[in-house]
């Protein structure tokens, strides 16, 4: 069984995470096409390569971010969140119809 | 006839002072405690342990240590028991395996004569035509097909597992294992030497290294003594590693135990497997490997033969002619494959001892004793090239071939590590490859030969571990080898009558594989799925290098270039009884558990959690329910809620967090209130409800569903990582306990035990929420009204979850209160129309479907799923669900999941079906095609039977539209 270096609790079984998927940018919700929205839902890049991943220790309910080589089948790096998503998210109401 | 046994020192596994007795084939045998089953048979005469898979011939020892089919025997119930592994124990009741009649008569024998017309690959040409037949075959060829039987009344054992943690750990204890975990153990690490064998030091135990028979014996009383006086080093003999993980990530098998070892750095010095060579009738009983004939005379002190003929195509083979010598057996001659052998130690004391050594010569043919279950003699010719030996050849007398062709490493740990292994096509030489980091071989398993070449790579190995393993660590890990001798690679030479076996599980012969090349299976993973060798219970150990070699003659490539086939755990035998363990589902109790079970609750699983399903007489099950609910209608009942998902969300953007995750608007939601909580996901796609009470302005309290909070928990922290909204966010299911008390009579009951909140209707309304006391316990109080009747959900610490039922039992015994189970709250719930998430929907079920747009906010800049519900609104609904009521005539009534069906459709499934005793009629709630959403439409539903049902759609709730008994 591999092994996670969780940036919270150190090296720990994979049994002990939870796989989060593809780390991807939202669109925004009020504004981007039906397609859009659907290929941000559905699709997967399912890349051969270096990706980055959602994952989390369920124990501690940490999510974190794993860069990993999916070729290699090697976890390069992990580290918070935090790196990535600093500021604070808002959302506004799309624009009213014009009349 | 029954063999000598030696004299002391030989036979260190025995133990001559206690004789045990066993059965095999229905005969009583006798053996001295520490024999194997094969060993002990082997000193009564028996040589004949099995049948041949295929053409069901004699087959007798030929590993003597485990790695071979031949000794596979049927224990009691257990098939394919190793008999060179198991000891004998009083009473064991062993049988030969894989014969009609008798391992002694084989009716099936006879097949042997029909080789010929059962070549590789028969199987599928024989018998796809006509395709009627196959019924028939199948039934023959299952019949004869298949090794042991399989006990339909096996009986349990014990089985468990353990977690292992070591600095270095050491596969294999010979020498180079020995040497490695001194080494590390010396660098201060933790030192973990596992060996599948009962004693350690490998082939020290049982081979010679020099012409005195002094050497080994030296070296391994040394190693051991400073392994066992090691306080760093644990050692676990009899233990089999079965296959390699990620990171170091081992599998044990001890006994009936299975150890998961993370590894730490891992050093394998695992060895390698002797080959046998092939010849005419190479698989008879009394031809074996030299290692074998070793192990018979100095692990069990047995004389394995009379009269022996040794094959060598390196130096071991001098060795296993001196210790037989030694033990007393005449050695005919020396056969070496090569031309011109080197003088050293070992052929310089053979020849003082006059043994004819025929050099640059081959076996060709062995001979059969009367009746074929032995060896009478072995032809030999001289070698005139790789593929052709002579055609005169002199025949000596022998009962025993001990053959020392060539080696193969046991390096299945290292290619499930990603290793690789080369192969020099000439001499029998071979080197590891591409092992990961943490990860060193030494020993015979890295190619390497000599003792003392051994000894310093395993030093090296362990240092280079230590080393890995954060240790300081003085001197070189790499090793110094001096110059050896290639072990030599025995020719093929296939023989004219055939019966030159290179797979002995398989019965596959030279000529299987030459055909099979010819028919263009050249590609050795096709080779081996075609003329399956390898695949038999020895798995390829002593069959794939000699198809390999053929395969790489045929088409002209080199070993490398042919490459090998794919080695995966586990490597050895595993029992499903291992796999298991132990039976282990733990269940969480409720802080009430033992209350239910006085009550005689009968208890059903709900997620992880043990729930009353009814309490009393499974016999009365349904008057139970019937009378439960009931008793809320009209009076008071009391339901055990404490496995409802709790979440805290507290902080100053709490109200903001909870508009974003759910569908409602929280944000103007007023202290004191509780509010509906509907959660869809990105898809907009429902998964979880509850309701969220406001308890401060900053402080929601969020129940979530028993089997959904786990996920509901996950999903709000992983929006949190991305969005940095200022909440904490807090799992508090198992913290708090809780009981529904519900009925017209449930405020009589908790007014007598609260003091400080106004439980009057006017001052604490349907969905308000408030905090005081229950009996002195703090307690959260929630008026919400998923059973429909005036109640309140009352959430207390855990710890007093027992005192709070106990008071309210007490304060509720004038009102004739009663617990109710999870099937009347599920009745209850039904009638007042209140879905239940995953019995309700299913993955696709959205908010619309379900009828639950009157949740939705469409006020709100986002919340999860809410430009996909936006999409799905857009597009129509492709399904609805409604209410429905049973005609009063059915035939029978439906079940959950039973489809609804309009002509040659399906429409929909019902989700929720139950007998309404309030109501009088079978009431439920199902998917159905929009257009059949109309009140008063007729749906037809197929029943269990076959029959079409008919239902009538009708409003939701079907009980108390109004909500005025909950409001009360």
């Amino acid at each position: 069984m591999k092994q996670i270096n969780c940036p919270l609790n150190g090296v720990r079984n994979i049994q002990e995470f939870a796989h989060g998927g593809e780390v991807v940018t939202q669109p925004d919700p009020n504004r981007c096409s039906d397609a859009e929205w659907a290929e941000y839902i559905f699709m997967e890049e399912n890349k051969a390569g270096v990706v980055h991943e959602w994952w989390c220790h369920v124990a501690t309910a940490y999510w974190f971010i794993a860069e990993r080589d999916t070729i290699k089948d090697e976890i390069i790096r992990t580290y918070d969140a935090g790196e990535q998503f600093k500021d604070r998210v808002d959302f506004t109401r799309p624009e009213e119809p014009k009349d | 006839m029954p063999m000598e046994r030696l004299k002391e020192p030989m036979g260190s596994r025995i133990d001559r002072t206690e004789r045990v007795s066993f059965r095999f084939e229905g005969q009583q045998y006798s053996g001295y405690r520490g024999d194997t089953i094969a060993s002990a048979l082997y000193a009564n005469g028996v040589t004949t342990l099995s049948r041949s898979f295929k053409y069901h011939r004699p087959r007798g020892v030929l590993s003597m240590c485990g790695q071979d089919s031949n000794a596979m025997v049927q224990i009691g119930a257990k098939p394919n028991r190793l008999a060179d592994r198991i000891l004998i124990e009083a009473d064991l009741d062993v049988m030969g395996q894989n014969y009609w009649g008798s391992l002694e008569k084989d009716r099936l024998a006879m097949l042997r004569h029909l080789g010929r017309f059962m070549p590789v690959g028969f199987y599928y040409k024989a018998f796809y035509k006509p395709r009627w037949m196959w019924p028939l075959w199948a039934k023959l060829i299952r019949r004869v097909a298949g090794l042991g039987v399989v006990s339909l009344d096996t009986p349990h054992g014990y089985y468990d597992k353990e977690y292992l943690f070591t600095d270095v750990t050491v596969i294999g204890a010979g020498p180079a294992g020995l040497a490695a975990a001194l080494e590390a153990a010396d660098a201060g690490a933790e030192v973990l030497l596992v060996d599948e064998n009962a004693e350690l030091g490998g082939a020290l135990a049982y081979a010679r290294f020099d012409g005195a028979g002094e050497a080994a014996e030296k070296t391994r009383a040394d190693l051991i003594a400073k392994v066992e006086a090691h306080a760093r080093i644990r050692v676990m003999t009899d233990a089999t590693c079965t296959g390699w993980y990620a990171d170091n990530w081992l599998p044990l098998i001890k006994d009936n135990r299975l150890y998961k070892l993370r590894a730490g750095a891992l050093v394998v010095a695992s060895g390698c497997y002797e080959q046998p060579l092939i010849f005419h009738n190479n698989d008879l009983p009394g031809i074996m490997l030299g290692s074998a004939a070793q192990r018979l005379i100095k692990l069990y002190g047995i004389k394995p033969g009379n009269r022996a003929v040794v094959a060598a195509a390196n130096q071991d083979g001098y060795g296993v002619a001196l210790d037989l010598l030694d033990a007393g057996v005449e050695v005919a001659c020396v056969v070496d494959v090569r031309a011109d052998p080197p003088e050293e130690d070992m052929s310089a004391a053979l020849m003082r001892r006059h043994v004819p050594i025929l050099a640059g010569a081959t076996l060709r043919e062995a001979v059969p004793s009367a009746g074929g279950r032995g060896v009478r003699a072995i032809k030999i010719a001289r070698l005139e090239s790789e593929t052709k030996s002579a055609a005169r050849y002199d025949s000596f007398a022998c009962d025993l071939i001990a053959m020392s062709g060539s080696y193969v490493p046991a390096a299945a740990l290292l290619h499930q590590a990603g290793g690789r292994v080369s192969f020099a096509a000439d001499n029998g030489s071979f080197s590891v490859h591409d092992l990961p980091e943490q990860l060193s071989a030494a020993g015979s398993v890295a190619g390497t030969n000599t003792l003392e070449n051994v000894l310093s790579e395993g030093a090296a190995a362990g240092r280079r571990a230590a080393g890995e393993a954060g240790f300081t660590v003085s001197g070189d890990s790499a090793a110094s080898a001096a110059p050896e001798e290639a072990p030599g690679a025995w020719p093929i030479i296939a023989h004219a009558k055939g019966k030159d076996f290179v797979d002995f599980d398989e019965d596959l012969q030279i000529h299987d594989i030459e055909n099979a090349l010819s028919e263009g299976y050249q590609h050795i993973q096709l080779l081996k799925r075609f003329t399956t060798n390898g695949m038999g219970p020895s798995q390829g150990r002593h069959a794939t290098l000699p198809a390999i070699r053929l395969a790489a003659r045929r088409t002209g490539a080199g070993l490398d270039e042919t490459g090998s086939t794919t080695s995966r755990p586990p490597i050895g035998p595993l029992t499903m009884a291992h796999l298991a363990g132990r039976s282990f589902e733990p269940v969480r109790y409720t802080a009430m558990h033992y209350r239910h079970v006085e009550l005689c609750a009968k208890m059903m699983p709900a997620g992880a959690w043990m729930r009353p399903e009814y309490y009393g007489d499974a016999r009365s099950r349904a008057d139970n329910i019937t009378a439960e609910a009931k008793n809320v209608r009209e009076n008071v009942g009391m339901i055990d809620v404490s496995t409802l998902g709790g979440l805290e969300v507290r902080g100053p953007d709490a109200a903001e967090f909870l508009n974003r995750m759910y569908t409602f608007a929280y944000l103007k939601q007023p202290v004191g209130r509780a509010r509906y909580v509907l959660m869809t996901d990105d898809a907009g796609v429902i998964v979880d409800d509850g309701v969220a009470c406001r308890l401060a302005d900053d402080h929601f309290y969020v129940t979530a569903t028993t089997s959904g909070v786990d996920g509901v928990y996950r999903t709000m922290l992983w929006y949190n990582v991305q969005w940095r909204l200022k909440v904490d966010i807090t799992h508090v299911s198992a913290s708090y306990a809780g009981v529904n008390i519900a009925g017209p009579n449930s405020r009589e009951v908790v007014e007598k035990l609260c003091d400080d909140v106004d439980l009057s209707p006017e001052a604490f309304p349907y969905m308000g929420a408030r905090r005081g006391h229950v009996a002195g316990i703090p307690a959260l109080f929630l008026r919400v009204g998923f059973v429909g009747e005036l109640g309140y959900e009352l959430h207390v610490p855990a710890s007093q979850g027992e005192a709070l039922w106990d008071a309210l039992m007490e304060a509720g015994k004038d009102a004739d209160i009663r617990p109710f189970g999870v099937e009347a709250q599920r009745l209850l719930r039904l009638e007042k129309g209140h879905i239940i998430i995953s019995q309700d929907t299913d993955g696709l079920s959205t908010p619309h479907e379900a009828d639950m747009a009157w949740a939705i906010s469409r006020k709100k800049p986002y919340y999860v799923g809410m430009r996909s519900v936006a999409i799905q609104e857009a597009g129509g609904l492709k399904r609805k669900m409604v209410g429905f009521e049973l005609a009063n005539d059915a035939a029978s009534t439906p079940k959950e999941c039973h489809l609804v069906i309009r002509g040659s459709t399906i429409t929909g499934r019902v989700t929720s079906i139950v007998r309404s005793p309030t109501l009088g009629k079978v009431i439920g709630l199902a998917y159905v095609a929009p257009d059949q959403a109309e009140l008063g439409t007729v749906i037809e539903i197929k029943t269990d039977s076959g029959q079409m049902v008919r239902a009538e759609v009708v409003k939701l709730p079907f009980y108390d539209p109004d909500g005025a008994r909950q409001e009360m």
